[in-house]
Order: structure tokens, then C-alpha cells, then sequence
């Protein structure tokens, strides 16, 4: 079986970035394989603008913006409709293929297979099961690649970025929500966001709603809800999850690779590698939503390690550091750091759990090695570079974020 | 629809019951006319079940429930490989959790040996744990039942009905059965028009003791009794092997925690009698403590996400026995009060009517078996994906096919809506329930359903 230098599984920004550079830094033989027909990943449907500025100059839509991703590796081995079935050791694949199973091997592995929404049942809400309960990404793939309205009157649950991005949606196909509706009592994306949907869009913003419960029988036909300790509940037609967004890491938790229960993706070192040599991770596989222009990014770091680990240039990955979240943080990655370098200075991502005011500080065995005041909101990434330190003897780091007294 | 469509036989509702019934007597070379409300078959308390093959270890000695079973169980065996249903061969294992409940287990064994199921035996602790490493350690011992098997809830009932349809049975979908009068023949209103038969068998399931009133003051009350469940992740599916059964109380067989024919693991049901027969609503409260109750029996679920939620309704009358009885003098069938026992029980309840149908009614003809096999959407046997020339996936977490959608939406009985669709293909019942794919399902089944 013939030895692949890199395969990449997932044509969205982090995985065709990656295939760009690998490809200017000389590597030969990359394979990219998605399951989808059309490479671009999320960015394919997000009909809207707001992408591309920094990566090409240029301010254009997601579609726009996915296909100048895909054109420029047009020449490489890009395979469409084609499933990974199975991770195995040492970079073997198992997929699908409309030629039916195939394996595949590959020196290194770039895992770029995104994320998406939690739904409605894993959220465990409560209620009857109708047609017209979606979420953003299918509501997307509606509008933008059918053209269609799934319903008239929608109601929209959450207030991340994204359920900005659903009333887009919902305005290209001439559909105006009844309603966005946040569990918290401010709305998740940036504040003026609740200007934004009640004046620019025309619909109410309501906080502090709990006890969702959806209601009809072959199609949605209202949500009722707590707020302020009385049950109301709207009349609409459907129900757009917006948000919450998970790592599709389902290959992953069937695999050898081991996975970070707050990330929900994989453990990764400070190269993107993952915890069998052979595989790296980037873009929102990492850890749920970031923005294109993120994935972009972290697929050409992972890119830069990929190459040298095919010139063998990559420390081994020998006796790892590890690294815990700690405090309100929900999740921290690199999970682990490996080697001695070339990594410094060492950036990291988080989460918080809650809003905090605080202090975000990183032990070494317990002792304070860095620390810096910090502000920061929930569904908010906090990325920070801590500078070169000396690890010699350390087994383990914590990063943790302590409010402040 | 023209009044002079007059048929011998009218099976009223399309649950896993009525679609065996209909085999049978298609089978028996009468014409029968299925006729189900809902837009597609199953969509009533057959959509929503533990999708077990049960051996009848522990239902009541004498009963009519046992023997159905017990029938309904070998004929599911014979058939199976000419249909192409699945059986996952899992055993159950009956796990006692406390001091009472293991005190419990030999009126358990005992019980099975009565109802002829043989091969039951005591497992102890030890034992069990060898078994199912995985299990809560406070599992404390249990009754393995070898013969428990996980099959696929929708399938069946589906090659059934097809089987009906390829010996000349008809069926009518969106035929709501509103009101009747018997003057030796039936008079049927539905509205797709008057149907009338020689006879009616009433399979109505939730709507029975209201189909069974067009007859006669019913003899029965339905209350349909709601059943949650939790499914997880595929993942979990390494977590453990067996059926796992609890001691049942007075009141409830208890809570199951098992693998699917798909690859996930269900935890459920609950059990809430409730007056509404249509709506089976979850409830977070219900599902946070069957999450609970799942994680607490099986640790390894803490690990796992929840793939779907759902709810059914099981047809519970105030009597434990199923209610099936024949009124030859009003041409009339009842078949009634089939609770969750009624996927096993379905081709021998078939078995029985076919029984009263020949004592009262008339011979049943015993013509050569034409086989409709029926797509395989188990994980432990092929799937369409793994074939050459199968169309591209297009549901991603089930790895469902263009083909197997087309397919479905095709043929003798195509999927009525999206339900329908749904329990042919699996699409969209994923973990991301839909993101990905449901644009792409809606686009294929364009002009064909409406949701």
C-alpha cells in the first residue's frame, strides 16, 4: 500500500489552510478527504459576509471565501464523498468511498473535521418531537445551498454570535424570527447584539428564559417558558438551536487518541500533535467554535509541524507535561507539552465557565509561575502567550482563573 | 374512495401488530385493507419501544401475553434470514442492586423455568462481573437469560407489512377510521370515504377502546402509560454486552439499560399513565433521571453524549392480559391492550387471530411465502455504505446512502413523512440529529414528502 506523506481529513478553513502551506513549504504527496461533496466546510453555507479580510485582503461571503480555499489547492489530491470510518495506529485509515472500503496510510494525519451545534436532544429539552426543530448549520444549509424557508415564523434559542448569523440566514430567505430567547441573563455575543437583533432585525430579545418546552405534533407550533417566575409561550412554526457548539470528534471517541473531556477534542501538545505521533489536530475540532479566520490560523501552525515532523525535525514526543484547567476555566489547550522546544513561548487557550473578574495564573507543580489580572465572559475564548520558561523536573502544569475576592 | 370498494377483512391500525395481522391473513390468501391513521405505518405507540425480542421468562405463567410471545418469538427466529431482520444475540441479564432484589431472584428463575424458558440461570456477583466488567459494582448478582435478543423496532414491521402487500394485501395511509355500522356486512366512514368488510379486526393500539366503541361499549379502557428514554452515543455500545434488566416492582418492569440493533446504548423507559392517546412529550426532569439512573448502573456512560431523546405510549388497558377476543355474530375482532411485549408478541398474536379467524370466520389458505426482504440498518451486519456503487453517504453519523434514501422513498410502501423516513433509513437520527444532513434529506425527498 503506498505511503501517503499527509492526509487531511476535512476541507474547511483549518484543514485547506493546512493543505496551502504544507504545499508552499514543498511537501509532495497531500491527500484531503472530506465527506462532503464540496470542500469549504461551515464556511459553504454561511451565505453572509464577514469572512476572508485578514486571510486574503478582502472583506467576502463564506461561500466566496470557502472556494478561494478550495482553488488554491485545486491541484492536490482533494477527495470528495468520501467517509473516514476508522483512526487506527500509525496513521491508517479506513473509509468509504463511492468505490465502497479503502485504506489508506498516511506518514502524518491532520484531524481538521470541525465542529457543530449541540441539538435539541442532546440538550435534553423538554417537550413534544416535531418537524421544525434545527440548528443553525441546517437552517444555513436550507437557505443558502436549497434556497428555502423550512418555516415562517422561527423562534431562536441562544444569543452566541451565531444566533446572529441564524437571523441572517432567516433574512436572505424573507423569513423575520418571532423571538430570541437566551437562558442567561445577558445575551452571549457582544452586548450591543441585543440593539442589533431588536432595531437592525426586528425581533425581541428575551433573557433569563429557563424550562424550555416545544410544542405541536407533526410541526412545531409554539415553545412556552419560564421568565421572571410566569409560563409564557409563543406561537411560531420552528425552532433554531443556535450555538453550543462541539467538536465533531465522533471518529475520535472510537479511536486509540485520547480526548480531553472539556475540550471534547483531542489532546494536543504545543505542535498540534495528538497523542499517537502520527496525528495533528487543528481548527474547531479543537474545541468547539472559533472563527474561520482562527481555524485558518491554526491550520498553518499545524502545517509548520507537520513538515518538520516529516523531516524529523520535531522533538520526540517523550514523557509529556501535562496541563489541567483549573478554577472557572472549563477547558484549556495544548493539553500537554512534549520535548523541550522549539515551543516557546507557549500559547494557550481557554474557556470560562462563568463570567470572571480575576486572576488567570499558571502553576508549575503547584507553584505560581505566571499570573496576569484578567475580565473575561463565558463563551469568550482567552488566548495568552506565556513566555519562555524553564521546565526541567516539572510533571505537571495547572492554568486555572480565580475570581477575585 | 368509491363505495363499491368492498373488501373480506379490514385490519384497523398500522402498529407492529396490525402489520403482522395483515401478513397473516394476506398470507391465509384473503385481501386485507390496512388502514392507519397517521401518514405513514407505525406511528403510534409502534415508533417508540426498547426494541427487544423477548423470551417471556418473566411474563405471567398462563397468559395469552406469554404464549403470543413465546409464538410470536420462534416464527421471528424462522423468518428472520428470509426477511433480512437483524438479531443481535445479547442475552439479558436480570441484575439485582439490594438485599430485596436479590432475594427476588429466585421467584425470577423460577418463574422462567414455569414459562418453559430453560436455559435461565443464577449469576453471581462474581460471575456477572466477568460478564459485564463494566457494570456498577454494586451490582450484586442477577438471572442471565441467554435467549433475550436486541433487534431492529422498525424492520420488522416493516417487512411484514411488505410481505402483506406482496400476497395481495392493500394498505391506506391517512385513513382515519371516524365512525362504522354493522348490518351483516361493515360500513366503514373514514375520511378517504366509505370501506366496508366482511370483517373488522381492531388493531388501533392507543385508539383502541375508541375504534372498539364503533362495535360495542368497549370492555376495556385504554390508558396510555408514557415510556422516556435516553439514547447514548455509539461509543458506549463497547460499555456492555447484555440486556440489562431490573428486578420489576409491582407497578413497572423498571428501567433497561441495553444496546441498540444501531450501535447505541438506550437507557428507559419511565413509566407515567397519562390521559392524552397522541402527544408523548419528554421531560428534562424525566431524562436528567434516567441519565442518572444510567450512569449509576453503567459508569462508563458519564463519558458518552446523549444522542436522542424520545417518548412512546404503550397501550395499557386496567387488565394485565392482552384483551383479543373474536365476536363472530358481529364480524368483529378485537385485539387490544398490547403494552410493550407487542413487538415480540406481534406475529404470534398474528398466529392466534388467524386461530379465531378459522374457528369463526372462514379457511385460511396456506400459500407458498413470497419473501420481502427488507434493508439492514444494523451495524453488525453489511450496510449499503460498505458496497461498491452505493451513492455517497449523506447522513454522516448514521452513514446512511443516497441509494438507501432513494430507496426508501421508492417502492411498494414509501415513506409517508419524515418519521417514516426516518425509521427506513435512520437518517438524521445522529448525534447531530440533522446538522449536516436534513437540508441534503429534505432535498432528495423533494415532492415525495412534506413535512
Amino acid at each position: 500500500m503506498k505511503t501517503h506523506d499527509v492526509i487531511i481529513l476535512g476541507a474547511g478553513p483549518a484543514g485547506l489552510s493546512a493543505a496551502a502551506e504544507l504545499k508552499r513549504l514543498g511537501v509532495q504527496d497531500i491527500t484531503v478527504i472530506d465527506r462532503e461533496t464540496e470542500g469549504g466546510g461551515i464556511p459553504r453555507h454561511c451565505g453572509h459576509t464577514g469572512y476572508g479580510l485578514l486571510q486574503f485582503g478582502k472583506l467576502m461571503t463564506g461561500p466566496d471565501f470557502a472556494k478561494r480555499l478550495v482553488d488554491r489547492v485545486s491541484d492536490l489530491d482533494l477527495r470528495l464523498g468520501h467517509t473516514v470510518l476508522k483512526l487506527e495506529p500509525n496513521g491508517r485509515l479506513q473509509l468509504a468511498g463511492p468505490n465502497g472500503l479503502e485504506t489508506l496510510q498516511a506518514q502524518k494525519v491532520l484531524l481538521a473535521m470541525g465542529a457543530r451545534e449541540t441539538p435539541r436532544s442532546a440538550r435534553l429539552v423538554s417537550g413534544t418531537r416535531p418537524w421544525g426543530v434545527m440548528t443553525t448549520g441546517a437552517l444555513q444549509q436550507f437557505a443558502y445551498l436549497q434556497g428555502k424557508a423550512p418555516f415562517q415564523r422561527p423562534v431562536i434559542i441562544g444569543s452566541e454570535l451565531v444566533a446572529f448569523s441564524s437571523l441572517l440566514t432567516l433574512g436572505h430567505v424573507g423569513v423575520k424570527a418571532v423571538a430570541m430567547i437566551e437562558e442567561r441573563s445577558r445575551i452571549s455575543a457582544w452586548r450591543p447584539g441585543d440593539w442589533v437583533a431588536r432595531i437592525g432585525f426586528g425581533v425581541p430579545v428575551m433573557t433569563d428564559c429557563s424550562d424550555l418546552r416545544i410544542l405541536g405534533q407533526d410541526r412545531v407550533e409554539g415553545v412556552s417558558f419560564q421568565r421572571r417566575g410566569v409560563t409564557r409561550t409563543l406561537e411560531c412554526d420552528g425552532i433554531v438551536f443556535t450555538g453550543q457548539f462541539r467538536p465533531e470528534s465522533a471518529l475520535l471517541t472510537q479511536s486509540h487518541l485520547e480526548l480531553d473531556p472539556g475540550t471534547r477534542g483531542p489532546v494536543i501538545d504545543q505542535l498540534y500533535r495528538c497523542t499517537d505521533a502520527s496525528y495533528f489536530a487543528s481548527g474547531n475540532l479543537l474545541r468547539g467554535i472559533e472563527t474561520a479566520g482562527q481555524c485558518y490560523r491554526e491550520g498553518i501552525s499545524a502545517a509548520h509541524a507537520i513538515h518538520a515532523a516529516l523531516q524529523d525535525k520535531l522533538a520526540a514526543a517523550a514523557t509529556p507535561i501535562r496541563i489541567e484547567a483549573g478554577g472557572a476555566l472549563s477547558y484549556v489547550y495544548p493539553q500537554r507539552l512534549t520535548g523541550r522546544g522549539p515551543y516557546d513561548p507557549l500559547l494557550f487557550k481557554a474557556r470560562a465557565r462563568v463570567a470572571t473578574r480575576g486572576t488567570l495564573r499558571v502553576l508549575a507543580d503547584g507553584r505560581e509561575i505566571w499570573s496576569r489580572p484578567i475580565n473575561v465572559l463565558p463563551e469568550r475564548r482567552i488566548a495568552w502567550r506565556v513566555p519562555a520558561i524553564d521546565l526541567t523536573g516539572i510533571h505537571h502544569l495547572t492554568v486555572d482563573l480565580q475570581p477575585r475576592k | 374512495m368509491a363505495d363499491t370498494n368492498h373488501t373480506q377483512v379490514v385490519v384497523i391500525g398500522g402498529g407492529v401488530v396490525g402489520c403482522a395481522i395483515f401478513r397473516r391473513l394476506a398470507m391465509g390468501g384473503l385481501k386485507p385493507v390496512l388502514l392507519e391513521a397517521g401518514r405513514d405505518i407505525l406511528s403510534g405507540a409502534s415508533k417508540a419501544n426498547s426494541a427487544l425480542l423477548h423470551t417471556g421468562f418473566d411474563a405471567p405463567h398462563g397468559s395469552l401475553e406469554l404464549s403470543c410471545m413465546q409464538q410470536g418469538y420462534r416464527e421471528y427466529m424462522s423468518l428472520r434470514e428470509q426477511l433480512n431482520l437483524p438479531l443481535v444475540k445479547s442475552g439479558a441479564l436480570v441484575v439485582a442492586w439490594n438485599e430485596e432484589e436479590l432475594g427476588k431472584l429466585d421467584g425470577i428463575l423460577a418463574k422462567a423455568h414455569d414459562n418453559n424458558v430453560t436455559d435461565v440461570v443464577h449469576i453471581d456477583r462474581e460471575a456477572l462481573r466477568r460478564q459485564e466488567p463494566l457494570l456498577s459494582p454494586k451490582a450484586m448478582g442477577g438471572v442471565h437469560v441467554p435467549g433475550e435478543h436486541i433487534i431492529d423496532p422498525w424492520s420488522a414491521p416493516l417487512a411484514y407489512v411488505h410481505q402483506g402487500l406482496a400476497h395481495g394485501g392493500i394498505v391506506l395511509r391517512d385513513c382515519r377510521v371516524e365512525s362504522g355500522r354493522f348490518d351483516g356486512i361493515w360500513h366503514l366512514d373514514t375520511n378517504q370515504g366509505e370501506v366496508t368488510a366482511d370483517l373488522v379486526i381492531n388493531a388501533a393500539g392507543n385508539q383502541g377502546d375508541i375504534i372498539e366503541a364503533i362495535n360495542r361499549p368497549a370492555p376495556f379502557r385504554i390508558t396510555p402509560r408514557k415510556g422516556q428514554f435516553v439514547v447514548f452515543d455509539k461509543p458506549a455500545a463497547r460499555l456492555l454486552k447484555a440486556i440489562v434488566l431490573p428486578v420489576p416492582t409491582e407497578r413497572t418492569k423498571g428501567i433497561v439499560i441495553c444496546r441498540t440493533a444501531f450501535g447505541n446504548v438506550l437507557v428507559g423507559p419511565t413509566a407515567e399513565d397519562q390521559e392524552d392517546r397522541i402527544h408523548a412529550e419528554v421531560d428534562q426532569a424525566a431524562l436528567k433521571q434516567l441519565m442518572a439512573r444510567g450512569i449509576e448502573m453503567l459508569p462508563g456512560l458519564a463519558n458518552v453524549d446523549v444522542t436522542a431523546v424520545y417518548a412512546g405510549l404503550r397501550p395499557a388497558t386496567q387488565f394485565k392480559d392482552y384483551q383479543i377476543t373474536a365476536q363472530p355474530d358481529r364480524r368483529w375482532i378485537t385485539v387490544a391492550g398490547i403494552r410493550s411485549t407487542g413487538l415480540t408478541a406481534a406475529l404470534g398474536i398474528a398466529q392466534h387471530v388467524a386461530g379465531l379467524y378459522g374457528a369463526s370466520f372462514g379457511r385460511l389458505a396456506n400459500s407458498a411465502p413470497i419473501w420481502t426482504p427488507v434493508p439492514n440498518l444494523c451495524e453488525e451486519q453489511p450496510r449499503t455504505y460498505q458496497a461498491p456503487l452505493s451513492g455517497e453517504i449523506v447522513c454522516h453519523c448514521e452513514w446512511v446512502t443516497r441509494t438507501e434514501i432513494e430507496n426508501a422513498l421508492d417502492g411498494a410502501l414509501p415513506a409517508g413523512d419524515i418519521g417514516g423516513l426516518k425509521r427506513r433509513t435512520r437518517a438524521m437520527m445522529g448525534r447531530c440529529q440533522g446538522f449536516y444532513c436534513s437540508a441534503r434529506v429534505m432535498a432528495i425527498a423533494e415532492g415525495k414528502i412534506t413535512p
